[in-house]
C-alpha cells in the first residue's frame, strides 16, 4: 500500500488542490463559453504546466477537460449553441426542454449524468490500464506497428464520414512529423538547411494553432451574430434526478460503456462518442418519436457518453503512447515533458504518479457535482462575457504560450501557420483529429517498422508471424475493408 | 542512403505517393459533382467579420515582425487594442482591458512561469 499512500500525498497536497480548483473554474468558463473548446483548454494550459511539477501539470488537464466537457452542456439549454462539440449532439434536444419549462431538468441531468460517466469511465481506465500494460510488456516492434496502424486506421475509417478527405488529413500529419532529423537514419529531411527545421517542429505550438487560433478565427467570423439567451427558472438542479436514475438506469450504463469505448479507440473522442450515444438511445428507445421534442433520455445517455469518453482515452495513451482522442494527443507530450513516458512499464517506474492521477480523476469527477451547480448559477453572468474582449485576450495568451515552449518567435510563427492550415481544413471538411494523430504517432510508426524490417531481413509475413501482431494485423486490415466491402456492397445493390 | 534498403527517403515517399493518390481521387469526386473551384466562406461577404479576420491575421504577422524590435509589452498592448477595436469594443474597455491583460500576462509568464519575454525598446527599463 506504500504506493498509493505516496499517491494520497502528492494529490492533497495544499499546492496540487488549488491547481485543481483554479482549473476546474477554469475549465468550466471555457466550457460554458460557445466556441471555446475542452481541446483548446488543454492546448491553452500546456504553457502554464510547462513550469508545473507532473502530478499538477496533469491534475489541471483531466479537471479541466472534464469540468468542460460537462459546462458545454449549459449553453445547449440556454443559448442553443454547445459549449464544446461534445455537446453538439443533444443540443437541440436540451434547447427544446428549455422551451417546454424544463430547463432545470435537463442542466440537471447533464451535470448528474456527466459525472456518473465520468466515474464509470474512470473506474475502466484503473482496472483496464494496469492490466492492459501486463500484457503490452512482452510488445514488440512488431505489435507496435500494428498498434499505431490500427490507431491510425480506426482514426480516419471509424470516425468520419469521408474516409478519404481523413486520409489526406492523416498523411499531412505524417509528412509534418517526418520534418527534422529525429528519423532512424538520423538524416535531415526537409529542413532547406534551417536549424529550426531540423530539430523538427514543436507540438504545441501547432495544436496551439490547430486547436485554439483556428477556432478564434472561426469565432470572429461569426462576431456580428449576437447571442439570444432562453428565460428560464434555474432553483435546485437536483431535483427530479432520482428518478430519473430509476427510470434510466440502462441508459446511463450503455451510454457509458459505449463512451469509454470510443474514447480508447484512437482518433474518436467525446463529440463522436455523443453523437453515437444519443443514436443509440434513440434506437432502442421505447418511444424514439419523442426524441427531438424535448425528451431526456437521449441527453442522459449521451451526457454520460461524453464525460467517460474523456477518462477512456487515456487508456492508449497511458500504456501504448497512443492518443486516444485530441486531448491526449496533447497530453501525451507533456507526459514525456514530465518524465512519465507513456509504455506499459510506467506502471513500474512511476506507479505513485500515475496512481496519483487516477486519484485526480476520481477526485475531479466528485468535485463537478458542487463546483457544477456553482456554474449553472453563474451561467448567465458566464455567457454574457463579451467576445470582443475574450477572443483578443485569449489570442494574446496563445501568441504568448506558443513563445514559451522553446522561447523561440518560431513558436508562434508555427502557431499561426498551422491555425490557419486547420481553419481552411476544417472549412473544407477535413478533420483535423487524424493530422494531429499522424504528427504524434509518424515517428513511432516509422520507427517500429524500421526496427521490424531489420528483424525480419525484409519479409513482410514476418509481421503476421507472432501470434499477437498477427491479430492486431488483421484487425487493422478489417478496419479498412469492412467500410469499404460495405461500401461496394451497397453500390452494387 | 546507398546499401540500405528502408532508408531516409522511403518513409516521405511512401507518404508522397498515398497523397498524390488521395489528390487524384478528391479531384475526381470534385469534378463528378461540378463543384465549383473556388468557394469562399459566407463571413466573408459581410464587412465587419472580414475586417475583423484580417485584423486578427495581420495582428499576429505584426507580433512576429515587431516582437524582438519593440518588445513585447508595446507589441502586445497595440495589437490588443486593434483587436478589440475591429471586434467592436469601446475605446474606454479597449484602453483598460489592452494594459490590464499585458500586465498580467507579464507577471504570469515573466514573473512566474519565467519566460524571457522580450522588452525590445525597453530593455533598459527592464525589471
Amino acid at each position: 500500500m506504500g504506493v498509493l499512500a505516496q499517491a494520497f500525498a502528492l494529490v492533497f497536497d495544499p499546492y496540487v488542490l488549488w491547481v485543481i480548483l483554479a482549473s476546474a473554474a477554469f475549465g468550466l468558463f471555457v466550457g460554458a463559453v460557445p466556441g471555446l473548446t475542452a481541446t483548446m483548454a488543454t492546448a491553452l494550459l500546456v504553457p502554464v504546466t510547462f513550469f508545473m511539477p507532473p502530478v499538477p501539470a496533469i491534475a489541471s488537464i483531466v479537471t479541466a477537460t472534464a469540468m468542460a466537457i460537462f459546462a458545454g452542456d449549459i449553453p445547449s439549454c440556454l443559448l442553443r449553441m454547445p459549449g464544446t462539440p461534445a455537446s453538439a449532439a443533444y443540443t437541440d434536444e436540451a434547447y427544446a426542454l428549455t422551451k417546454k419549462g424544463e430547463g432545470e431538468l435537463a442542466l440537471g441531468a447533464g451535470l448528474v449524468f456527466s459525472v456518473i460517466g465520468g466515474l464509470f469511465g474512470t473506474a475502466v481506465l484503473i482496472a483496464a490500464a494496469p492490466a492492459l500494460a501486463e500484457v503490452a510488456l512482452k510488445f514488440s516492434s512488431f505489435e507496435y506497428f500494428w498498434l499505431v496502424v490500427l490507431g491510425l486506421f480506426s482514426a480516419v475509417f471509424l470516425a468520419h464520414a469521408n474516409p478519404l478527405k481523413g486520409i489526406v488529413s492523416l498523411l499531412f500529419g505524417l509528412l509534418v512529423s517526418a520534418i527534422g532529423l529525429d528519423n532512424p537514419a538520423g538524416f535531415p529531411r526537409f529542413t532547406f538547411g534551417n536549424a529550426e527545421l531540423a530539430g523538427g517542429f514543436t507540438l504545441i505550438p501547432i495544436m496551439i494553432g490547430m486547436f485554439a487560433v483556428s477556432e478564434i478565427i472561426r469565432n470572429i467570423g461569426s462576431i456580428d451574430e449576437p447571442w439570444e439567451m432562453a428565460q428560464t427558472k434555474i432553483g435546485n438542479v437536483f431535483r427530479g434526478m432520482w428518478t430519473l436514475t430509476k427510470r434510466y438506469p440502462m441508459q446511463a450504463l450503455r451510454g457509458s460503456v459505449l463512451g469509454t469505448a470510443i474514447g480508447a479507440l484512437p482518433g474518436a473522442g467525446a463529440d463522436i462518442a455523443a453523437w453515437m450515444s444519443y443514436a443509440m438511445s434513440k434506437r432502442f428507445s421505447k418511444e424514439p418519436e419523442k426524441f427531438g421534442t424535448g425528451h431526456i433520455e437521449g441527453i442522459i445517455e449521451a451526457g454520460a457518453s461524453n464525460n467517460s469518453a474523456l477518462a477512456g482515452a487515456w487508456i492508449p495513451a497511458l500504456v501504448f503512447g497512443i492518443p486516444g482522442d485530441s486531448i491526449t494527443a496533447i497530453v501525451i507530450g507533456v507526459l514525456y515533458i514530465k518524465g512519465l513516458n507513456p509504455g506499459p512499464t510506467i506502471f513500474m517506474n512511476n506507479a505513485a504518479s500515475i496512481y496519483a492521477i487516477f486519484l485526480v480523476f476520481i477526485l475531479a469527477n466528485l468535485l463537478m457535482l458542487p463546483l457544477g451547480i456553482a456554474a449553472i448559477k453563474c451561467a448567465k453572468q458566464m455567457l454574457r462575457a463579451p467576445r470582443e474582449v475574450l477572443m483578443p485576450v485569449i489570442l494574446l495568451f496563445c501568441v504568448v504560450g506558443s513563445f514559451a515552449i522553446n522561447n523561440s518567435i518560431f513558436g508562434v510563427v508555427l502557431m499561426l501557420a498551422f491555425g490557419l492550415v486547420a481553419y481552411v481544413m476544417e472549412e473544407n471538411g477535413f478533420p483535423v483529429a487524424p493530422a494531429i494523430l499522424g504528427m504524434v504517432l509518424g515517428a513511432m510508426l516509422e520507427e517500429n517498422f524500421i526496427s521490424s524490417m531489420i528483424k525480419a531481413d525484409g519479409r513482410i509475413f514476418a509481421f503476421f508471424e507472432r501470434p499477437i501482431a498477427g491479430s492486431l494485423g488483421i484487425l487493422a486490415l478489417a478496419v479498412v475493408s469492412v467500410p469499404l466491402l460495405r461500401r461496394l456492397y451497397r453500390a452494387a445493390r | 542512403m546507398p546499401g540500405q534498403k528502408f532508408g531516409p527517403a522511403w518513409f516521405p515517399g511512401l507518404i508522397a505517393i498515398g497523397l498524390a493518390i488521395c489528390g487524384a481521387l478528391l479531384v475526381r469526386a470534385g469534378l463528378r459533382e461540378r463543384a465549383p473551384l473556388f468557394a469562399m466562406p459566407q463571413w466573408m461577404q459581410r464587412q465587419r467579420p472580414r475586417r475583423a479576420v484580417a485584423m486578427v491575421l495581420a495582428g499576429l504577422v505584426a507580433y512576429i515582425l515587431l516582437a524582438d524590435a519593440l518588445g513585447f509589452h508595446i507589441t502586445g498592448v497595440l495589437i490588443l487594442a486593434v483587436w478589440m477595436r475591429a471586434l467592436g469594443a469601446s475605446w474606454r474597455v479597449t484602453a483598460l482591458v489592452a494594459v490590464v491583460a499585458t500586465v498580467v500576462i507579464h507577471f504570469a509568464f515573466y514573473r512566474v512561469l519565467r519566460v524571457p519575454l522580450p522588452w525590445g525598446v525597453l530593455e533598459r527599463w527592464a525589471f
